[in-house]
C-alpha cells in the first residue's frame, strides 16, 4: 500500500488531481447538505450539463475553459434557482430542458469542431490526467473561499434550510442566502467537472449528503460525516482509477456507492437493535 | 399601545381574491384569534402580516418596536421538516438568529435564552434527540420554544394543534396562554377550534373570504355571527 501511494505521489498529474479534487470534494459536500434537504439536487445537475456546454464552447474557440465556464454557470445558477424557487413542477421540467439543451448544443459544437474524440469522453466522464497547473491555483483559491463562506453562513444555512418562511418571517435575508448558495454551488461544479466529468459532478455533491444521513441525527454531524465521507471517497476513487486506467468520476462514484451501502447497512442493523431492547 | 393595524386589506393570489376588506389592530398583550373555516384565508392573512406574502390593497401598520427580532411565528409544518435531521436544540437555537446582527456565531447569551426557552417548554430533557423522531406534540413544542426565542413581542401561530390528541391540545394551549399571560407576549393564532378561542382569546377575527367580525371575545359571543358559529358546532 505505501510502495503505491508513493508510487503515485511521484506522478505530478495525480499530485494535481488530489490538490484539485480534495477541497473540491470538501466543498460539494458542505453544499450538498443543503441542497439535498432543500430539495434542490436538480439545480446542481442542471448546471452540470450547462458547464458541459460552455467547455465545449470554450474548447472551440481556443479559449481559456475557467474563464468561459464561470460566468456562464454561475448565471444559469441564478437562473434555476428563480425557477425553482416560483415552482416546484414548472422548475424540474424546465432544468431538464436546458440541462439536455446544454448538453446538445456542446455535442454539436465539438463535432462540428475538433470531431467526437476522446476530449468529449473526459468532459463526460473525467480524467485525472486534466487538471493543469492553473486548475490546481483556482481551485484551491475557490475553495477557500467556499469553505470561509460556508463557515460563516453556517448558522443562516441551518435555518433557511430547516424552515425557509420562519427564518424569512423573523428577518433574515433569504433570498441573499439562496444566491449565496447557488452562487458556491456552480464555482464548485465548474472546479470539479473536468475531474469528475460532467455527468457525473452531481454525484459529488449528493451522494455524501444522503450517505451521512442515514445514520447522523444533528444537522452538525450530518455535515461533518458528509465532509468526511466526500474526501475519503474521493482519495480511493482516485487510487482505484490509477490502478485500474478507469475514468476518474465513475471510480469515485462506485467508492460513494460502496460508502452508502455500508452506512444503510449499520443504519439497519442499529435499528433492529433498538427495537429489540 | 397597537403592535399592528390593518386597514382595508386585501389578497389575492394570481389575480384571483382570496380575501378582503381586512380592518383590525392588534395591541400590546393582546390574544387575537382567527376563525373561519378551510380556505378562507387565515393562512393567507398570517403571511401578509409576516411580510411573507405581499397585499393587494390596504395597509398594513407595524409599530416601530416591532422590527424583525420582535417577532416569532409557529407555521403549519412543510413537508421538509418531517425527516429533518436536526437536534431538538439546534433547531430551538436557530430562533435566536435574528438577534446576531451581523455576528456569524451564537454567543453565551442566546444559548441561554435557548435553553431557558427548552426548559419553560419541557423539551430540556430531550434536547439532543433527533426532531424528525419526536411525537407531533413534542415538535409543536420545540417549534414554539424556537418561536420564543425569536420573539420579545409578539408570536404568530398558524393552527399549531393541528392533528394533536385532544390532551395534548390542551396543554399546549395552556403553554401559549402562560406566555401570553405571565411573559405578556402578545398571541396571533389562528385556530379551527372555537371552544378553546373563547376560552382563552381576548379577541376573535373571524374571517370568510372577507372579514365577518373583529371585537372582544365578549361583543363576539353575543353577535349575530359568532352566536351561529359557535352555535354550529356545539351540536
Ligand atoms: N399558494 C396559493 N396559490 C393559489 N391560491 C392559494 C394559495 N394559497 C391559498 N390559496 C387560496 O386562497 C384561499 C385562502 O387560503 P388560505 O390558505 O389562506 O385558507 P385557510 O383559511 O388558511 O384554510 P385552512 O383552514 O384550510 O388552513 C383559498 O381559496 C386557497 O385556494
Ligand atoms: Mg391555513
Amino acid at each position: 500500500m505505501f510502495e503505491l501511494l508513493k508510487e503515485i505521489f511521484s506522478y505530478p498529474f495525480m499530485l494535481r488531481a488530489f490538490l484539485v479534487g480534495t477541497p473540491v470534494a470538501l466543498c460539494a459536500s458542505l453544499l450538498g447538505v443543503s441542497l439535498v434537504l432543500k430539495r434542490y439536487a436538480m439545480i446542481g445537475d442542471g448546471l452540470s450539463h450547462v458547464g458541459f456546454g460552455a467547455l465545449a464552447v470554450a474548447a472551440a474557440l481556443n479559449a481559456s475553459p475557467m474563464v468561459v465556464s464561470i460566468p456562464i454557470v454561475v448565471i444559469a445558477a441564478f437562473f434555476l434557482l428563480r425557477l425553482s424557487e416560483k415552482s416546484k413542477i414548472k422548475g424540474d421540467s424546465a432544468i431538464s430542458l436546458i440541462s439536455t439543451g446544454s448538453l446538445a448544443i456542446g455535442v454539436m459544437v465539438i463535432s462540428l469542431s475538433t470531431g467526437m474524440n476522446t476530449d468529449v469522453n473526459n468532459y463526460l466522464f473525467g480524467s485525472i490526467l486534466s487538471m493543469a497547473q492553473s486548475d490546481v491555483i483556482l481551485s484551491l483559491v475557490l475553495s477557500t473561499m467556499v469553505i470561509l463562506l460556508f463557515i460563516l453562513s453556517y448558522n443562516r444555512i441551518f435555518a433557511i434550510t430547516f424552515d425557509e418562511n420562519f427564518a424569512k418571517a423573523t428577518g433574515t435575508n433569504t433570498e441573499g442566502f439562496n444566491m449565496i448558495i447557488a452562487f458556491l454551488t456552480a464555482l464548485v461544479i465548474v472546479v470539479g467537472m473536468r475531474l469528475m466529468g460532467a455527468l457525473l459532478i452531481t454525484s459529488l455533491i449528493v451522494f455524501p449528503a444522503l450517505t451521512a444521513m442515514r445514520l447522523a441525527k444533528r444537522f452538525f454531524t450530518v455535515t461533518l460525516n458528509s465532509a468526511l465521507i466526500s474526501i475519503i471517497c474521493l482519495w480511493l476513487g482516485l487510487i482505484l482509477s490509477y490502478v485500474y486506467s478507469t475514468p476518474t468520476g465513475a471510480s469515485i462514484v462506485v467508492c460513494n456507492i460502496v460508502a452508502f451501502v455500508i452506512y444503510s447497512i449499520i443504519q439497519k442493523v442499529r435499528e433492529t437493535i433498538i427495537r429489540e431492547k | 399601545m397597537s403592535l399592528i393595524i390593518c386597514n382595508n386589506l386585501s389578497f389575492e393570489y394570481d389575480g384571483i381574491p382570496a380575501v378582503k376588506d381586512i380592518n383590525f389592530s392588534v395591541s400590546d398583550g393582546d390574544y387575537l384569534c382567527v376563525v373561519g373555516e378551510n380556505g378562507t384565508g387565515k393562512s393567507t392573512l398570517i403571511k401578509g402580516l409576516l411580510r411573507l406574502k405581499k397585499h393587494f390593497q390596504g395597509e398594513i401598520i407595524y409599530n416601530p418596536e416591532l422590527s424583525a427580532d420582535a417577532i416569532g411565528y409557529l407555521p403549519q409544518q412543510t413537508i421538509i421538516q418531517k425527516d429533518f435531521p436536526a437536534s431538538v436544540y439546534e433547531v430551538v437555537l436557530s430562533g435566536c438568529l435574528n438577534s446576531l446582527g451581523l455576528k456569524p456565531f451564537f454567543t453565551g447569551k442566546e444559548k441561554s435564552i435557548a435553553k431557558n426557552n427548552m426548559e419553560k417548554l419541557g423539551i430540556l430533557q430531550i434536547k439532543n434527540t433527533c426532531y424528525r423522531d419526536l411525537s407531533g406534540g413534542q415538535q409543536q413544542r420545540v417549534l414554539l420554544a424556537r418561536a420564543l426565542c425569536a420573539t420579545k413581542k409578539i408570536i404568530v401561530l398558524d393552527e399549531p394543534a393541528s392533528g394533536l390528541d385532544p390532551i395534548v391540545t390542551q396543554e399546549l394551549y395552556e403553554v401559549i396562554h402562560h406566555i401570553n399571560h405571565v411573559h405578556k407576549i402578545t398571541i396571533v393564532m389562528v385556530s379551527h377550534d372555537i371552544k378553546a378561542a373563547i376560552k382563552y382569546a381576548s379577541h376573535i377575527l373571524h374571517l370568510h373570504n372577507k372579514q365577518l367580525f373583529f371585537g372582544t371575545t365578549k361583543e363576539y359571543l353575543q353577535s349575530d355571527i359568532g352566536q351561529k358559529f359557535v352555535g354550529e358546532l356545539n351540536v
